[in-house]
């Protein structure tokens, strides 16, 4: 390995160079979602705290939770959390090694994306 | 040494130190999400914007408290081996050790919260 040329040599394909397909596009989903998620994660456990602690401080929680820009984080996250289910469903599917063929793959991938708005409508519409 | 076969020997020796256990720890967790995600959706949600009366009264009940405080434990721990992958992915040197040391505190921090938070008012 001494005298192997570390610079200048050509990258494997990467983002910038890719065109976007629905594979990409939805794996990349996929971790972005699971991450973000974190955010109505913590706020759900600040709820429960001041749930348990006090009626001042509920209000205060409670608050921010169900105000206008908490109402929008707990709505995309359900969204993000009902995406992030189903393309865990299709990882758990991809790893019997089923479905892994492109003209498989891709219905299942518009199985994902369809399918979760679907969910969020649904519990969205049971839940208000 | 004579006793150990050489499949034994080579475990954990790979090139990557390490064998299937992130993958199969994120497998088990889930599976155990898709179970308790749609109960957790359909409980919290539907106490979410209530009285606070009416929160303390649900959380009194087993059922919610339950699946509650499963989904914040089985969800920290599949949030926190998800958050690792990402970090070994994109970042390297000492930060990729700070930033997966400080989401582990804060992982198992709210997951610990949160089911404390769950116990006081079903207990």
């Amino acid at each position: 390995m001494a005298d192997v040329n570390r610079g200048n040599r050509p990258l494997s394909p990467h983002l910038q160079v890719y065109r976007p397909q629905l594979n990409s596009v939805t794996s990349i989903l996929t971790r972005i979602t699971g991450n973000a998620l974190i955010v109505a994660a913590l706020m759900i456990v600040w709820w429960l705290l001041a749930a348990s602690t006090g009626e001042d401080y509920f209000a205060v929680a409670n608050g921010f939770v169900t105000s206008w820009f908490g109402d929008l984080v707990m709505f995309l996250s359900l969204w993000a959390l009902w995406y992030h289910t189903l393309a865990g469903i299709r990882h758990l599917i991809w790893d019997e090694a089923k479905m892994l063929e492109l003209e498989k793959a891709e219905p299942l991938g518009w199985a994902v994306v369809i399918g979760s708005v679907v969910l969020t409508v649904f519990s969205v519409v049971v839940l208000w | 040494m004579a006793f150990l076969t050489d499949r034994k020997r080579a475990v954990g020796w790979g090139a990557a130190k390490s064998g299937t256990e992130h993958f199969w720890a994120m497998k088990k967790s889930s599976v155990a999400l898709l179970v308790l995600i749609p109960f957790f959706v359909f409980t919290f949600g539907s106490v979410l914007g209530s009285s606070f009366e009416e929160v303390q009264a649900y959380y009194a009940r087993p059922f919610p408290a339950i699946i509650a405080a499963l989904t914040l434990i089985v969800g920290f721990k599949h949030f926190n081996d998800g958050f690792q992958t990402l970090i070994e992915d994109y970042v390297h040197g000492i930060w990729e050790k700070v930033l997966i040391l400080g989401m582990t505190c804060i992982s198992y921090g709210a997951a610990a919260i949160g089911v404390f938070a769950i116990a006081k008012m079903a207990l």
